[in-house]
């Protein structure tokens, strides 16, 4: 197993709050990795330092020898609800535009891609409101069309910010079958507040609040929530997914 | 009708609008599609600033409102980005200190300023040689710049942050398509003014809107339905000596009218016959 990427003592602030402090991280080759903690604990500031979007205080994130073309090898899936939903484009070019990077945006890298597009949206399902615009969408229809979009550079580090909002159940369980099929070929960082559904898919938890508590698998134990003073639910493993809450601490 | 091609200032004006219709059609689905209208409202009126100063110095306003006119739309986007103001706060600023700036110099100017209701209403009759081959080389711009980035321009446009992932020239685009809505609309203050010139970068894409959700067609489309308002508004006014920068958006707002009327009777049509099977 080779390491793709490695976070080592990154520290992330915004004018003088510090969101992300010493946080340390590597992602190997097939990680499943759920990254939980409270909101505003700087999960979304972890996935944007990966992806180059802010610039940290301190520390550092380097790539392997393997992901030479970082920018095309991390597939970035947002929280859908930052889109402008009267913007209008169709479900293909929202996809397509997946295979811009550094250096591959002029005319002309559209014709040729044409048919990895297609075998995309064979993929994944959606040739039904493949040529809609994105308005006419639901929500479980969005998220799969913006799936693409990551999908399509063939990524070695998928990143999914809240995949499982604004989506129906049904869409959730597809959608976490489909991770753990791409799991097979590639890395994939995965924020979520449902711990107790990813739980049951992902391999390893990190719990981000402010500070990164990591370890190499998804059993997290009391003490351990305790001492990382990270208040999320309790997983355990059963022959049911389940979830058994902890006591709140009402006292910070 | 014909025969009022053998005067120049009549073919001048149809070359105008011409190349207003391509450039407005062009930068305006730009403009609409980024929710920016309002950024436009305040490069608009930030020009008149430029136009007053012009004035009092005796030089060509229109190279006074395009100066003002790229200034206060790289500050805007200059102080939303990094000051601590608001971006709609910060286009009000420019939006009124070019208004206010104007208004000073144009009466510290000695004597009577008689083309200056053109500035404020826009008279397309008036337009010299000098604005069309400004006109030109802008609708040039915009289209080799369209054709060649046309995709990457649409995915800044659509999700500035995933083209930044991506390491794409974000920066470079946003700042210079920014610069070329405040060229185009200076050139269109000299056919609507500056009080009216949002319709022309506006209205045709709603019409467009109506029609299609795609960006490329809603260019394509505007660009169409800009020069059929322009063209009869050139011809309604001249007939009928009504201004014609405010003929043309009457007929803009009518041809949206039309279109959405259009949609609803055939979306009534449509649930009728729906119903009756």
């Amino acid at each position: 197993m080779s390491n793709l990427l490695t976070i080592r003592d990154l520290t992330v602030s915004y004018d003088t709050k510090v969101v992300l402090e010493r946080a340390n991280l590597v992602v190997e080759e097939n990680d499943f990795i759920g990254i939980i903690g409270p909101n505003g604990g700087g999960k979304t500031t972890l996935l944007k330092a990966i992806l180059g979007l802010v610039q940290p205080q301190s520390g550092e994130i380097l790539f392997s020898e393997s992901m030479k073309n970082k920018r095309g090898d991390i597939g970035y899936l947002p929280q859908v609800n930052k889109f402008d939903s009267k913007f209008p484009i169709t479900v293909f070019d929202v996809i397509h535009s997946g295979l811009a990077m550094q250096g591959k945006w002029k005319m002309g890298f559209f014709k040729k891609d044409k048919q990895r597009v297609e075998a995309i949206i064979d993929e994944l399902g959606i040739g039904r409101f493949a040529h809609r615009p994105i308005g006419e969408l639901s929500g479980g229809q969005m998220q799969r069309t913006f799936l693409g979009r990551a999908l399509i550079s063939d990524p070695r580090i998928l990143i999914l910010d809240e995949p499982d909002t604004y989506v129906d159940n049904q869409f959730e369980g597809e959608l976490y079958r489909k991770l753990r099929e791409l799991n097979q070929r590639m890395a994939i960082l995965l924020v979520s507040h449902d711990v107790g559904t990813i739980s049951t898919y992902v391999k390893c938890i990190a719990c981000v609040n402010r500070e990164l508590h990591y370890h190499r698998s998804n059993i997290i134990s009391p003490e351990q929530l305790a001492s990382y003073n990270c208040p999320i639910q309790i997983i355990t493993h059963g022959s049911v997914p389940h979830t058994v809450l902890a006591t709140h601490n009402h006292s910070h | 009708m014909l025969e009022l091609l053998q005067y120049d200032f009549f073919t001048n004006a149809l070359l105008a609008a011409l190349l207003s219709s391509v450039s407005c059609g062009i930068i305006g689905t730009y403009i609409v599609s980024r929710r920016m209208v309002f950024i436009g409202g305040g490069i608009t009126h930030a020009s008149f600033g430029g136009i007053g100063i012009a004035y009092y110095l005796g030089m060509n306003p229109i190279v006074g409102a395009a100066v003002f006119a790229v200034l206060s739309a790289l500050g805007i986007n200059y102080f939303s980005q990094n000051g601590n103001i608001r971006q709609d706060s910060s286009i009000a600023i420019w939006w009124s200190l070019g208004m206010a700036i104007g208004i000073v110099f144009i009466a510290i100017t000695p004597g009577y300023s008689p083309n200056l209701m053109s500035f404020l209403f826009g008279s397309i009759l008036t337009v010299t040689f000098a604005d069309l081959a400004y006109m030109a080389v802008l609708s040039a711009i915009l289209v080799i710049l369209f054709s060649f980035f046309f995709r990457v321009i649409v995915m800044i446009a659509f999700d500035e942050e995933f083209a930044r992932a991506r390491n794409l020239p974000v920066s470079f685009f946003n700042y210079t398509l920014m610069a070329l809505m405040a060229l185009v609309i200076v050139a269109s203050i000299r056919i609507s003014g500056v009080i009216l010139v949002l319709s022309l970068l506006t209205l045709p894409q709603a019409t467009a809107n109506l029609f299609t959700k795609d960006f490329r067609s809603i260019m394509i489309a505007s660009v169409f339905i800009g020069l059929i308002g322009m063209l009869a508004g050139l011809y309604i006014s001249y007939y009928t000596d009504l201004p014609s920068g405010a003929t043309i958006i009457l007929l803009l707002t009518a041809l949206f009218l039309v279109g959405k009327l259009f949609l609803t009777a055939k979306g009534f049509l449509y649930r009728r016959s729906g119903n009756s099977f």
